[in-house]
């Protein structure tokens, strides 16, 4: 019952969030179907449609009427990293497309402090905010009259600052004085005041805490800019991280990749065969074959690691099993799919059973095994990058793992959009070589 | 010996529950080398149990099958095999899938290449010699497997409905070609059919099957085939004694159908 309750309260945290982040939701959405008005209105202007589909009265529920839209596949494209840019202060962007940024520069905001007595006194203190990692002296200002003394303070962006401003007075919190306002508007421990360039907060101990705005940016440390991130792979790709270059890093991981499912597919093909052709085999196999297959390869990594170490024979074994499976099942339905008038067709064209897996069996089971090849790439990519992450000396994943330990985000994004593009181009790959090498594929 | 001569042919096939199923029983037959048997019968009456028996792919529990002289107990070249549809081998180019036969026996290329496009001419698809057979119609497909049985010299062509996927025109055109090929090659050939006219038809001797037990209703010698080869086919439909002999069978057929309908809905 209680886990019910924690369940619950997760799932309550979860619906929570994405209620504070359904503005942007809907925002989101709200540019997706202004955009395509416009390019509607657009394309109405430039070309006035001839194809056949023009004369289509019924579009909506027509499968064929739906094709992707390049136009809006660019549009969608370009708006990630307009928005990725906004959000970050790209200077790839001109300055009105940003969001609001941080406050930067010199402000500042008056304090009253209260005398037991009942006297009271303003001083003004004065806050530059400057980029973190320059160094910035506080400005030099005159004390001023009265008990409370002027006060400065350099505070780097995204940061805030706990302040002593009755310090330099005459009459301190030691001498019961004690802020009572800030601009004008009283404030208590506890409690905070608009300031012009942000908040100021008062602590329970009656400290004042000078928060500049932070804005609607991202700080680099959570969400680095487009153009930090492309100068971080131009230096990864030639200086390196962790002693080795880019290069080597995602040479390593494609490497792992290829000779794992090349072995998984050299075992997984023919064991798959034969559990299409005997019964003896497929009754062997298909009891570890179906438990295996469920496995998530995932889950093999600390058997794996216990059992060979984090070097390369651990990896590629662990994607040899990855691919295995998969293929075999590729294999065994590719040949188990074969119609049977095409096996009778070529018995009494006088093919003999060796023939006939050589010009029937395996020709026809050539497009599943591509399938399976697919797939198990696939599964193979994410595979290497999750053992990586793990434990490796070099990889993609280890790249983006160490990384994050340092909160080298910048890093971990541009793993992380590698990562991508490798595995979106092996897919690419992949159904490119099915089309040259199965053509027939589904048309029997 | 020769011709082709079914014995007492008897198939009875066991049931997973128990029971059995007499699909063929004591089919007897004596065809002569080079004529054209039609088999006509309604679902059931293991007209495919038949020519998969001949064809060498299911062995009788009881009956022979004896092709000039030899006793048939498995699959060869001697007797080819046209299926209804989807038994080309998409992977392979209309000359190929022709090729098939004497490619398996080993054949020399250059006397293969001949036979092929001698073949090709003969069924008219020379111009898509290098087609994938799958870019093909329908009506194509089975020019190519008749070509492709054809280039194996097989002794008797056994057909299992292999124009019955295929449009009424494309049908007709097709029927007329399977007539000009018989006469040509004067291949003993086993037809099997749903069309009651296509029998008629093509059908030089043609049977009737009954079902349960699968067996020889009636047989009849027609003269449709020899007067059809080389002519307008609807000319031949025209004769009175055709539409006479439609009639008969299809009246036949239709009270073989009624007493399937009965005896299952007595039980």
């Amino acid at each position: 019952m209680e886990l019910l309750g924690n369940l619950w309260g997760e799932f309550w945290a979860v619906l929570t969030t994405l209620f504070v982040a359904a503005p942007y939701i809907i925002g989101y959405v709200l540019i997706i179907l202004l955009m395509m008005v416009i390019w509607s209105g657009i394309k109405r202007l430039l070309t006035p449609k001839h194809d056949y589909s023009s004369l289509k009265t019924v579009t909506f529920g027509d499968e064929s009427a739906v094709t992707s839209n390049t136009v809006a596949s660019v549009v969608s494209i370009v708006l990630i990293f307009i928005l990725w840019g906004a959000f970050t202060g790209s200077k790839l962007l001109p300055g009105f497309m940003h969001a609001p940024g941080p406050f930067k520069g010199e402000g500042s905001f008056e304090y009253t402090i209260t005398t037991p007595a009942g006297d009271s006194d303003t001083a003004t203190v004065s806050v530059v905010v400057h980029p973190t990692g320059e160094d910035v002296a506080a400005p030099q200002v005159a004390p001023g009259d009265g008990i409370a003394k002027n006060d400065a303070v350099a505070i780097p962006i995204y940061r805030s600052e706990l302040l002593r401003v009755d310090n330099n007075d005459e009459m301190g919190r030691d001498e019961e004085t004690f802020i009572t306002a800030v601009d004008g508007q009283a404030i208590a421990p506890g409690n905070s005041v608009d300031v012009s360039f942000g908040r100021v907060a008062m602590s329970d101990k009656g400290t004042l805490n000078i928060i500049p705005a932070t804005g609607m940016q991202m700080e680099p440390i959570w969400m680095p800019s487009p153009e930090a991130v492309w100068s971080r792979l131009g230096e990864i790709a030639t200086v390196g991280y962790r002693n080795s270059t880019l290069a080597e890093h995602l040479g390593y991981s494609l490497f792992r990749v290829i000779v794992g499912f090349m072995l998984g597919a050299l075992v997984g093909i023919p064991l798959g065969y034969a559990m299409g052709l005997s019964n003896w085999f497929r009754g062997w196999f298909d009891p570890i074959v179906e438990f295996m297959r469920p496995v998530p390869p995932l889950a093999l990594i600390p058997l794996v690691i216990i059992w060979a170490g984090i070097g390369e024979v651990g990896k590629i074994i662990l994607l040899f099993l990855a691919a295995l499976w998969i293929m075999a099942i590729a294999a065994r339905s590719g040949v188990s799919g074969v119609r049977i008038s095409k096996v009778h067709a070529a018995y009494s064209l006088g093919a003999s059973k060796w023939q006939i897996m050589r010009y029937v069996i395996i020709p026809n089971s050539l497009p599943e095994i591509f399938t399976g090849a697919r797939v198990a790439m696939g599964v193979c990519w994410g595979t290497v990058v999750a053992a990586e992450l793990v434990a490796a000396e070099k990889g993609a994943g280890m790249m983006i793992m160490v990384a994050s330990k340092f909160q080298s985000t910048d890093i971990v994004l541009m793993g992380i959009i590698l990562i991508g593009i490798i595995g979106f181009s092996i897919d690419m790959l992949m159904r490119q070589a099915e089309k040259w090498l199965v053509p027939w594929k589904g048309k029997g | 010996m020769s011709g082709l001569q079914i014995d007492k042919l008897s198939m009875r096939f066991d049931l997973p529950n128990g029971s059995s199923v007499q699909a063929l029983k004591d089919v007897s037959l004596d065809l002569k080398a080079g004529e054209l048997l039609s088999v006509l019968g309604p679902s059931g009456c293991g007209k495919t149990t038949l020519l998969n028996i001949v064809a060498g792919f299911l062995a009788p529990t009881a009956g022979t099958i004896t092709l000039n002289g030899h006793k048939v107990s498995g699959p060869a070249a001697e007797r080819g095999m046209v299926f209804q549809q989807g038994a080309l081998f998409e992977w392979m180019s209309v000359r190929e899938n022709v090729g098939f036969g004497p490619s398996m026996k080993g054949m020399p290329k250059e006397e293969k290449a001949k036979i092929v496009d001698h073949l090709l001419d003969v069924v008219g698809l020379q111009d898509f010699k290098e087609k994938a057979v799958y870019e093909l119609s329908g009506g194509m497909q089975q020019r190519v497997a008749l070509a492709r049985c054809l280039a194996n010299e097989p002794d008797v062509i056994l057909m299992d409905e292999p124009l019955g996927a295929l449009d009424a025109l494309t049908r007709e055109k097709m029927q007329g070609l399977v007539l000009k090929l018989w006469k040509e090659t004067g291949k003993t050939i086993i037809l099997i059919t749903h069309s009651v006219e296509e029998a008629l038809l093509l059908g030089e001797r043609l049977i009737v099957m009954a079902p349960r037990p699968g067996r020889i209703h009636t047989e009849y010698r027609l003269p449709f085939a020899e007067m059809g080869v080389g002519q307008d086919l609807r000319e031949v439909k025209k004769h009175p004694k055709f539409a006479e002999t439609r009639e008969e069978i299809l009246g036949m057929i239709w009270d073989m159908e009624e007493e399937i309908m009965g005896r299952s809905e007595d039980a």
